[in-house]
């Protein structure tokens, strides 16, 4: 498929998005809009996990900063209920890019394993500052939000504040894909590929990564602003590990390095998470099999469906064979 | 603060330390051989401390819930590793979502069983005591659990340096395709591994219910802190995780005691800094 096509397949997607939300009770609208936020913060660690090949286990902490300066900005401050909710979104991009670059400092020294490790750690400390902090993040309680902005339009209405996380989410989705479209995208799967090829190039590596890892912070940060003013609450359940896991498995359960495929992940585990929890109490079985299913029978994602059944179509000669070997390794 | 504050926080330290050890120890160890990020390793811990309840409502024994528990998890966790992870192969991406989503099966699983209350594991009157050295009162369940881990520290530490398995877990740390090479059985020296620290980790389970709970969410609030333990004290040591355990467990009362708004922060910033400057951990072998 040429990139036209697939380009026009996304318009049309989001086209009817928005034209079934017209339709949608208010909770779907909810629904969905939690779906995009989350979508942001999937799109961000794909650049990190599905172009450069750094998976962290930590993403979680950039929504926690921008959340956190978001409920703490408009609760101490009053600061971010008008027209300065733009100002807010910017300081938490900048404060979510902010801590990535603190954090890549001693996050990009490692790699694979350790890599894991020490996002994993990084995010903990985040965590642990939310849930110890009593005097600014309030603790295990959290921190009520006043309700949301209203500057001429009023997001307190869900629709509004749908159309302005939609508004976000496509911003982000094409600032992303013309930045892993750019030079220094492909820079990025370079290195995914072959980090030693790449230095041997000439790249400096390590700064490319860096650099990744500020812009997922940042995209990051929004969707933690998004999410404190979407949730109404800002609490360490926010931060907690299984978050961060969370936005890993949307990726992985998506597709990795395509961005959509993320945004796909994240609609599936918010359905999973907040609708089926609400209709049966073992929901979990099936969010849990969603994991190891993925992991086991879906190497690349649903975006990589197609791939394999026209492979399949075509060559099968060729797909019987490399599962065969995939199958005795 | 005067030196009793200080006797019984270094006291209860400890006491938490041993607990880690037990929960953290085995995870060492299978990431030293394996290099797997367990994150199925606070389940075993929860499902312990619920299979050993189980037994307690049955036959009212608690010696008995202890071993019951622990090999009904080790099987559990036999039956991961052979099943799902070993065909799996090398890639740490996928093991994490893996063993994840199996923390969620059996976080249902639990639920579904046990249901969702808080439960306590009481164990025998006779470890409910205190005894009193010079004026400080020091619980005899805590003392236990020190002893349990030192005996179960000591057991592991011989059989890894006196017996031949040992030998062989030690070459597969230190380099497992040179160990294959020579003829060792690093499949079979995986499977052990991950059978005994979900073992320790159900028994830890089983003995830190009296005093931590058993109750759902424990599995994954245990399981960071367990990862602190195995990164300060260096992947695949059992040495180093004893150490790490310590460490750990004396960071978070006195972080808790004297610094309580950044208390776990004073648990996390070190493991950073740790991974980011020797990622082998203080006593992690090169």
């Amino acid at each position: 498929m040429s990139e036209g096509a697939k380009i026009t397949i996304v318009i049309g997607a989001l086209i009817a998005l928005v034209a079934a939300m017209q339709f949608a009770s208010s909770y779907a609208v909810l629904l969905v809009t939690q779906a995009l936020v989350f979508a942001i913060l999937a799109m961000s660690l794909d650049i990190l996990l599905g172009y450069t090949g750094l998976p962290s286990l930590g993403q979680a902490a950039y929504l926690g900063v921008g959340a956190y300066l978001t409920a703490i900005l408009t609760t101490k401050f009053g600061f971010g209920m008008d027209a300065s909710f733009w100002v807010v979104i910017a300081l938490g991009a900048a404060l979510g890019a902010v801590t990535a670059a603190f954090f890549g400092l001693f996050a990009i020294r490692a790699s694979g394993v350790y890599f894991l490790m020490i996002t994993l750690a990084l995010g903990q400390v985040v965590w642990g500052l939310a849930y110890r902090w009593n005097s600014l993040t309030g603790g295990d309680n959290g921190i009520n939000m006043p309700g949301r902005p209203e500057f001429g339009i009023d997001l307190a209405d869900d629709m509004t504040f749908f159309y302005v996380v939609f508004g976000f989410f496509v911003a982000s989705l094409a600032a992303l894909y013309l930045l892993v479209k750019s030079p220094f995208g492909r820079s990025l799967v370079g290195i995914r590929e072959s980090e030693l090829r790449m230095r041997i190039l000439g790249y400096n590596t390590w700064l490319h990564k860096y650099i990744a890892f500020i812009i997922a912070g940042g995209f990051g940060g929004l969707a933690g602003v998004l999410w404190a003013f979407l949730n109404g609450l800002v609490s360490p359940e926010d931060v907690i590990l299984t978050t961060s896991v969370d936005a890993l498995l949307m990726v992985v359960l998506g597709g990795p390095g395509t961005l959509v495929g993320g945004a796909i992940g994240a609609g599936v585990v918010v359905f999973l998470r907040e609708y089926l929890s609400t209709v049966v109490d073992w929901w979990q079985y099936v969010l849990g099999g969603v994991y190891v299913l993925t992991i086991l029978y879906l190497p690349g994602g649903l975006m990589g469906i197609p791939e394999r059944i026209r492979q399949r179509r075509t060559m099968p000669a060729v797909a019987e064979r490399t599962e065969e070997v995939s199958a005795s390794q | 603060m005067d030196a009793e504050f200080w006797v019984i926080q270094v006291f209860n330290g400890i006491s938490y330390g041993a607990l880690l050890f037990l929960l953290a120890g085995g995870l060492s160890l299978i990431f030293g051989v394996m290099r797997i990020v367990n994150l199925s390793h606070g389940s075993y811990f929860l499902l312990g401390g619920y299979v050993a309840l189980t037994v307690i409502w049955t036959t009212g024994s608690w010696a008995l819930a202890i071993p019951v528990a622990a090999l009904t998890i080790a099987v559990v966790g036999l039956i991961m590793e052979r099943v799902f992870l070993r065909p799996l192969g090398f890639d740490p991406l996928r093991q994490v979502l893996l063993t994840v989503g199996f923390a969620f099966l059996f976080q249902q699983g639990a639920l579904d069983i046990w249901g969702g209350d808080s439960l306590d594991i009481s164990p025998p009157e006779a470890l409910t005591e205190s005894v009193v050295i010079a004026g400080i009162y020091f619980p005899l369940y805590r003392v236990f659990m020190i002893g349990v881990a030192a005996a179960i520290g000591v057991t592991i530490w011989l059989t890894m340096e006196k017996t031949r398995m040992g030998a062989m877990v030690r070459a597969a740390v230190d380099d497992s395709e040179m160990a294959r090479g020579v003829g060792v059985d690093t499949s079979k020296v995986s499977m052990f591994i991950f059978a005994l620290g979900a073992f320790l980790a159900a028994l830890g389970g089983v003995i830190g219910g009296a005093f931590l709970g058993v109750y759902p969410g424990l599995d994954f609030e245990i399981l960071p802190i367990a990862f602190a333990v195995v990164i300060i004290g260096g992947m695949g040591s059992l040495g180093g995780a004893a150490v790490g355990s310590l460490i750990v467990g004396l960071a978070d009362n006195f972080g808790k005691a004297l610094f309580p708004e950044i208390s776990y922060f004073t648990l996390y910033a070190p493991m950073v800094l740790i991974l980011a400057l020797k990622p082998t951990g203080l006593f992690g072998r090169e």
